[in-house]
């Protein structure tokens, strides 16, 4: 069965609908959960990315089963599943971070604006440039924390020393790290806590201007303040960025999110307004990994 | 005897036996050291880096092949450094697993443990024959080829170390892969390619048998690389072996002067990699 809800119309409309699908799926007793039948397709009205059918391979075992969803544009859409669900997996494929091993294919279609990403033609590292990404670890470069923010942006532009130090000032400000480290821009980054590297990182991905930032499990590794300040963040970038972000911790979907996407066994299970799937989710599996009964 | 107490007394036999050869080794080292500074110090004076190699019976100092050594040693490092890392990156960066980079690793680990004679033969029949003469330049070259397998591996090896999440964090800002490896990696593992080339240097610092066949000796000064160079590993074995005292004196104070060398290459080369792992 394949449930499809299609709407052009504003958000309020597509709610409604995603509420009636809710309705619809339970009364048909689809609770019972046959997940591979199930594909949420959300037409949203300015999207970003557009996933058709999306399948992803390590080797020979399938880690992602026809994935189909838009991404809409300067919103926050979060990734939330269980462990091993191929949420980070999903998020890697739209930098084409696999591109790095071996053995890891990818099928289907990711549209980035007018251009398939998945194309052989496409030059991966521009595309990395317009697509930037924040890992789970902190990782700052061996060097400077000027030249960590630079880094990025002296690969493809070519700026004047004082257009730089405005882009650098302009990032760290972005990523609300400048009050921080404003007096020590030459220190190496590795010399800053764990959040400031954190936020570090985002300054440096944000420096290059990208269009799409990916972000993967980005607090998973701090404390409480420093995630806090990240989520903020989040908040922040969405008015310039396109923002993914995946998370095991679903207040923070919630917090941060517009749009949520439940993913598990590498599929899609729901994908809908972060409201709607925190208050009212259509699926049993996304209501029982949400308050907490499994995952 | 239950199974328990066989087990004891096995491993009580195993850590009493461990702690012997244990015991034993340090004890070798110790002893070589002792007897190092106890005959080779009071050698050691100003004329010793002053003064060139005597005739038997005539007071002189070991200068020509304390420079000579330095210099054969410098241009080894300066030949099998670069050859070394940019095998140790293939290995690390670009190989992989692949059937040939299993290849060049293994035939690396024996060329690691290759006797440095054999090393100095090759060289000998390589160079020194066609050219009809030994030379410093064949000594070089000899000792390159010791330097280059211990660079490969720990090149190979500080790369590893450099975590995935750092390589790819500079892949997705869009930096090609040379760049990644360039400006990424090699920083972060520059402390410990340094150590590698100082524990290559320590270990060609007192190599004699590809030297023998190589660069032989020469007993006066000599800066010309293309001619027989002294040097103080050859020194310490001819001199050794002589029958004359002062010669044999000699032997002893470039014995001790080559061992603290390395030793302190060693220490420099500890403290490189400690000064990594603070940071």
């Amino acid at each position: 069965m394949m449930i499809t809800a299609m709407t052009e119309d504003t958000q309020p409309n597509s709610r409604a609908i995603g509420l009636k699908m809710a309705g619809v799926l339970k009364e048909s007793g689809e609770r019972t959960g046959i997940l591979d039948k199930i594909d949420s397709v959300r037409q949203i009205e300015k999207a970003k990315l557009k996933i058709n059918d999306l399948s992803f391979y390590y080797g020979k075992f399938k880690a992602l089963h026809n994935v189909t969803m838009q991404i809409p544009d300067k919103q926050v859409t979060a990734f939330i599943g269980p462990s091993g669900c191929g949420k980070s997996t999903l998020l890697r494929i739209f930098n084409r971070m696999y591109d790095l091993y071996p053995g890891q294919t990818a099928s289907g279609e990711i549209m980035l604006d007018e251009q398939n990403i998945l194309s052989s033609s496409v030059d991966v590292n521009m595309l990395r440039a317009k697509v930037g990404m924040v890992f789970q670890k902190p990782t700052p470069f061996p060097m400077s924390i000027y030249d960590n923010v630079a880094f990025g942006v002296r690969l493809y532009e070519s700026l004047s020393r004082s257009e730089l130090d405005e882009r650098v000032e302009w990032a760290l400000q972005r990523a609300a790290l400048w009050t921080e480290v404003k007096d020590k821009l030459n220190q190496s980054g590795a010399a800053l806590s764990g959040g400031q590297q954190q936020r570090l990182c985002i300054a440096r991905g944000i420096a290059v201007k990208p269009e799409v930032l990916l972000l993967d499990e980005p607090t998973s590794a701090l404390d409480p303040i420093s995630t806090t300040k990240i989520e903020e963040l989040v908040h922040e970038l969405k008015s310039d960025f396109t923002i993914a972000i995946v998370t095991h911790n679903m207040q923070q979907a919630a917090r941060v999110s517009d749009f949520t996407a439940f993913m598990y066994l590498g599929k899609l299970v729901e994908y809908d307004h972060t409201d709607v799937i925190f208050t009212n989710p259509g699926r049993k599996e996304t209501e029982d990994y949400i308050t907490g009964r499994f995952g | 005897m239950s199974k328990y107490q066989i087990r004891k007394i096995i491993n009580y036999f195993n850590l009493v036996a461990a702690l012997f050869v244990t015991a034993l080794g340090l004890f070798m080292l110790a002893w070589i050291l002792s007897v190092l500074f106890s005959k080779g110090f009071q050698y050691i004076n100003w004329a010793v880096f002053t003064q060139m190699t005597p005739p038997p019976g005539a007071s002189g100092g070991l200068l020509n092949a304390i420079f000579g050594t330095l210099v054969i040693t410098f241009f080894a490092v300066l030949i099998g450094t670069p050859v070394g890392i940019m095998a140790g990156t293939y290995l690390s960066e670009f190989g992989g697993n692949s059937r040939f980079s299993s290849t060049v690793r293994f035939v690396n680990d024996v060329l690691l443990s290759a006797p440095s004679i054999v090393v100095g033969v090759f060289v000998y029949t390589l160079i020194v024959e066609p050219q009809g003469h030994f030379s410093g330049w064949a000594g070089a070259i000899a000792l390159a080829i010791l330097v280059i397998p211990v660079v490969v591996r720990t090149t190979e090896d500080m790369l590893k170390l450099v975590p995935v999440q750092l390589r790819e964090a500079a892949a997705a800002l869009g930096a090609p892969r040379y760049t990644v490896t360039l400006s990424i990696v090699y920083k972060a593992a520059l402390s410990g390619m340094i150590t590698g080339v100082l524990l290559a240097t320590a270990r060609i610092m007192g190599e004699t048998a590809p030297l023998l066949f190589t660069a032989l000796n020469n007993q006066f000064w000599s800066s010309n690389m293309n001619q027989p160079i002294a040097n103080m590993p050859v020194v310490i074995y001819q001199y050794a072996l002589s029958p004359y005292e002062d010669w044999q004196n000699l032997a002893w104070a470039a014995a001790l002067l080559i061992t603290l060398s390395v030793l302190a290459m060693n220490i420099l080369a500890r403290y490189t990699l400690k000064g990594n792992g603070a940071r």
